[in-house]
């Protein structure tokens, strides 16, 4: 178990170094003068020559990515310029954020489409199956900023439900929960605060379910088709014969063996999350590294751009792994390809 | 005394392309500790006729007409939970891809308790054992260990033991073989069929042996039943059908069968096709490729001929 | 494939299914949309009207009209050529790009596959869209970096499929009996099998279409690539987004539902061709 642990994390690693060479090279092979974009569209002849010698931009290549691996091993991500913290340090603080909405619309997006996809499956062209299969169809058609506004426009604007779209919480009536693991929900609950918790969740709604609304359309997809193949299988067909009871046949039989395939496709999921996170963060207000993001690009701000890219690269490897990793967990088979 | 009684049995489907009828006065019946063998070509209706005794056919499948009883109960008028209790404990079945039958990512002796917990009356600590136990009755070697492993790690060999072992974990009165040995290597198919045979006998076990393999009839069964396009068109002890058969199609049966001094040139193969099912088909869905076909072969219902207590065939002009 | 028998199961598939024809239709539509966009338009989309601002749709203006008093049916209009071209020429040049890196790294192996196989390995180790905002603020903010942008992070979805069509098809018996008939190995890639990948591949190229435009309009509505007052659909929904609360849904509606209609054709018009070509594949 261990063993296999660590033979994935290994097969990590050349996805680690290529991401760091590729980001590398985006912050330094641009065209133009790199140490212009990292002075800022206000800085001078001598300000720029400054940051050209402290950046060591004016080094061979080969030796610049040698202090870019070191800069990054110490942390060291450049400074914003608009914020004129250390990148690293402004990641971290929105980061918390990023992750509860993600996090949010993930669950909802497994929520609803693998009970979606199996109960489509159970009941072939009936009429939750068609309602499954146009969902997906549509929700597919559908680009995330444009579903978040429209979400606001409904429940906002015309039925009132929503609350306000200004961010993760209204800051004049109540105050953030003590940071703990930095998402508001969670920091709410870990002391209790009710009324901050309701008023967190409640900003979270929208946001969450725009964001997730895409992702459904995938798995609810391969749910059902691997729902489909599994109940059609010969080893069903076996267990109906040895007379097991329905719902065993169903979840034991059935449903473990659609695991594999829904995992599988949770690769493509996450990178649309960790993507889209950015439009529906800039649609919502929410304070997270996708609107840092968005504001270090209107701005020009390379250090924070490239830094975010980082960031959102090396957890999307981490998320893979954890997805290859419950792979072998499920399937047996796959432990034994290596 | 018949365990298994089928009798007069009419099968459609309703597909988007027509009805099929797939069995049209299917009767058969299977004594206790008898080994009985339906043979025929892929889409005679073998299959289907174990299915339906099952219970297993999907939605779009109609019964028709006929009775099935076992020892004594009515399978056909059976609630389908009363059904799903009987499977597994009175009645058995195994198909043919052992491997593919399993379930891939369980283990062989967990797929053995579920059938355990459900029918069989032992407490959960036992279960463990009373698999292994199964295991070892099929002579898998080392049972304990192999009890662990998962259906890809075993042969097919082993998974069709794995297979029988599960249906015959409750010592059901009733098995019905499909193509149990069809893809298995000639030692491995002696093995298992060997196999069958002792569980059979030694318990009293009615079983139905569906193959399209008229030599491994010839050699595990007692009487032999021939299907063609649906139906049944003779029943005979399986010398008696061998050596004497009565019907134009068993007889090209056994043409197109090879033997072990057979030579290319002596074998024949049966004209024609199987008629489509979803047509509107004569009495006698044989007449068409059927060599002593007369007029009136296709005008009158199609009798039994009993040519002796224990052989009948369907024919007008039996051989 | 003969032509005939193209064109008569073409005639087939559409038949059976209306939802595809019309889906044909629609894009035909709006590539006329593309190619004569200023003529076509009532309106000017660049002539501003301060005191037209914000209309509401009307009989005048059937879309409204935004902050600037824009004509906004015109500017859709106008906008489909910029939105479907960046996604047609990204959609293009990856899948020239794809098919060619694929074919060779399926057909020759060694470190051919290797070196494109880790290539397009650590493009897929970004979150695509995060990836593509990089190389647009890295290569600069154009429409052209869009386009690029967009090409490479398509690029794997090409190659690997080229990759692995090549690959099964290498060692067939009409591939061995060219080679043995004294071809050589790029003359048997370019005449034999890469054009038995080609209709997969199309396939593939139009169910990847919606996905490009999506892409594309994302990066504008965050202010990538196409600067105002060019009309394209993102950023007029990005333009739009601020007037909700107040009420006035034109603005951004009708650009976002101009996406929603070219995406969800381009993806129909996709899963008809799947099925024209397999129809097992339908899931």
């Amino acid at each position: 178990m261990l063993m296999m642990t660590l033979k994935r994390l290994m097969m990590a690693v050349p996805s680690l170094i290529g991401v760091v060479i590729v980001t590398f090279l985006l912050t330094r092979a641009l065209p133009g003068d790199p140490a212009a974009y990292f002075a800022g569209p206000a800085a001078n002849a001598a300000s720029i020559a400054n940051i050209r010698t402290t950046l060591g931009l004016d080094r061979p290549l080969p030796e610049q990515f040698v202090y870019y691996v070191n800069d990054l091993l110490h942390g060291n991500l450049g400074h914003s310029l608009t914020t004129g913290q250390p990148v690293l340090t402004d990641l971290i603080e929105r980061l918390p954020a990023s992750l509860e909405l993600s996090g949010f619309a993930l669950l909802f997006a497994v929520g609803v489409a693998i009970p979606l996809g199996v109960w489509a499956a159970t009941r072939v062209n009936g009429p939750v199956d068609h309602a499954c299969r146009a969902l997906v169809t549509i929700s597919a058609a559908f680009p995330t900023f444009f579903i978040g506004l429209l979400f606001v426009y409904v429940f906002y604007f015309l039925l009132g439900w929503a609350p306000e779209p200004l961010g993760r919480l209204n800051e004049i009536v109540f105050s953030a929960p003590p940071r703990v693991t930095g998402a508001y929900t969670i920091d709410a609950l870990i002391v209790g605060d009710w009324r901050v918790f309701r008023a967190a969740l409640a900003q979270l709604v929208l946001p969450a379910v725009s964001l997730g609304l895409f992702a459904l359309a995938p798995i609810a997809r391969i749910t059902r088709a691997a729902m489909l193949e599994a109940l059609g299988s010969d080893f069903v067909r076996t267990a109906r014969a040895s007379g097991l009871p329905a719902g065993k046949i169903l979840i034991i039989y059935a449903f473990r063996n659609v695991l594999l395939p829904v995992s599988s496709v949770l690769g493509m999921v996450f990178s649309f999350l960790l993507g889209s996170n950015v439009l529906i963060e800039q649609v919502f207000g929410w304070q997270g590294v996708g609107a840092y993001a968005v504001s270090a690009v209107i701005a020009s701000d390379y250090a924070a751009v490239q830094g975010f890219v980082l960031m959102m690269a090396i957890l999307y490897v981490l998320l893979n792994l954890a997805v290859d990793i419950f792979a072998t967990l499920i399937d047996p088979r796959v432990r034994f390809e290596g | 005394m018949a365990q298994l009684e089928i009798d007069n049995l009419s099968v459609e489907f309703r597909t988007r392309h027509g009805v099929v009828r797939a069995l049209e006065s299917v009767t058969l019946s299977v004594a206790r500790g008898e080994i009985v063998g339906v043979v025929g070509e892929s889409g005679s209706g073998k299959s289907v006729t174990a299915y339906t005794v099952m219970g297993l056919n999907d939605e779009a499948a109609e019964i028709t007409s006929g009775r099935i009883t076992m020892g004594g109960i009515d399978l056909l008028a059976a609630r389908p939970e009363a059904l799903r209790e009987l499977r597994g404990r009175e009645m058995a079945m195994i198909f043919q891809s052992p491997r593919t039958a399993l379930n891939p990512i369980r283990k062989v002796g967990k797929q053995i308790e579920d059938v355990l917990l459900e029918h069989a009356n032992l407490p959960r600590r036992n279960l463990k054992k009373a698999a292994i136990a199964a295991l070892a009755r099929v002579r898998i070697p080392d049972p304990e260990r192999r009890a662990e492993a998962y259906p890809f790690e075993l042969s097919g060999g082993m998974c069709q033991r794995v297979m029988i072992a599960m249906a015959l974990a409750c010592t059901p009165s009733v098995l019905i073989a499909d193509e149990p040995t069809t893809g298995l290597d000639v030692t491995t198919q002696a093995v298992i069929m060997d196999l069958i045979r002792d569980m059979s006998r030694s318990t009293r076990m009615s079983t139905l042996l569906i193959t399209h393999d008229l030599g491994l009839a010839g050699e595990y069964c007692d009487r032999i039943a021939v299907m063609h396009a649906g139906h049944i068109v003779e029943i005979a002890a399986t010398e008696t059908l061998l050596d004497h058969p009565a019907h134009p199609y068993t007889r090209q049966l056994l043409a197109a069968t090879p033997v072990p001094d057979s030579r290319l040139y002596s074998l024949t193969s049966i004209p024609g096709q199987l008629p489509d099912l979803r047509s509107a088909l004569p009495p006698c869905r044989f007449s068409g490729r059927c060599e002593r076909h007369q007029p009136i072969c296709d005008e009158r219902e199609l009798p039994w001929a009993q040519l002796s207590p224990a052989h009948i065939v369907r024919c007008r002009f039996p051989l | 494939m003969s032509l005939i028998v193209l064109a008569r199961n073409t005639g087939y598939a559409f038949g059976e299914n209306r939802l595809t024809l019309a889906a044909a239709v629609i894009l035909a539509l709006l590539a006329l949309c593309a190619l004569f966009g200023p003529s076509l338009a009532p309106f000017d989309p660049l002539t501003t009207a301060a005191a037209a601002k914000l209309a509401p749709p009307s009989t005048l203006h059937p879309f409204g009209t935004d902050a600037l008093g824009r004509d906004i049916l015109s500017r859709v209009i106008v906008a489909a050529r910029l939105d479907l071209g960046m996604a047609i020429s990204a959609v293009a040049l990856s899948f020239l790009v794809g098919l060619a890196l694929g074919s060779l790294a399926g057909y020759f192996g060694g470190w051919t596959d290797r070196i494109v196989g880790r290539v397009m390995d650590t493009i897929m180790a970004f979150p695509l869209f995060v990836l593509a905002m990089g190389i647009v603020v890295a290569l600069g903010n154009s429409v052209l970096n869009i386009i690029i942008a967009t090409m490479i992070i398509n690029l794997p979805f090409y190659c690997r499929f080229a990759r692995s069509a090549v690959n099964v098809r290498r060692d067939l018996g009409y591939v061995e009996a060219a080679r043995m008939g004294g071809n050589g190995s790029l003359m048997v890639l370019l005449n034999h099998i890469v054009p038995n990948i080609l209709p997969p591949m199309m396939v593939q190229a139009s169910l990847n279409m919606g996905w490009a435009i999506l892409n594309a309009a994302g990066l504008s509505f965050i202010g990538l690539g196409v600067r105002p007052p060019t009309p394209e659909w993102g950023i007029m929904v990005s333009e739009g987004a601020s007037y909700i609360i107040s009420g006035e849904w034109w603005a951004f509606m009708f650009p976002g539902a101009a996406l929603v209609l070219a995406v969800f054709c381009f993806n129909m018009l996709g899963d008809g061709l799947r099925d024209l070509l397999d129809p097992r594949k339908r899931v």
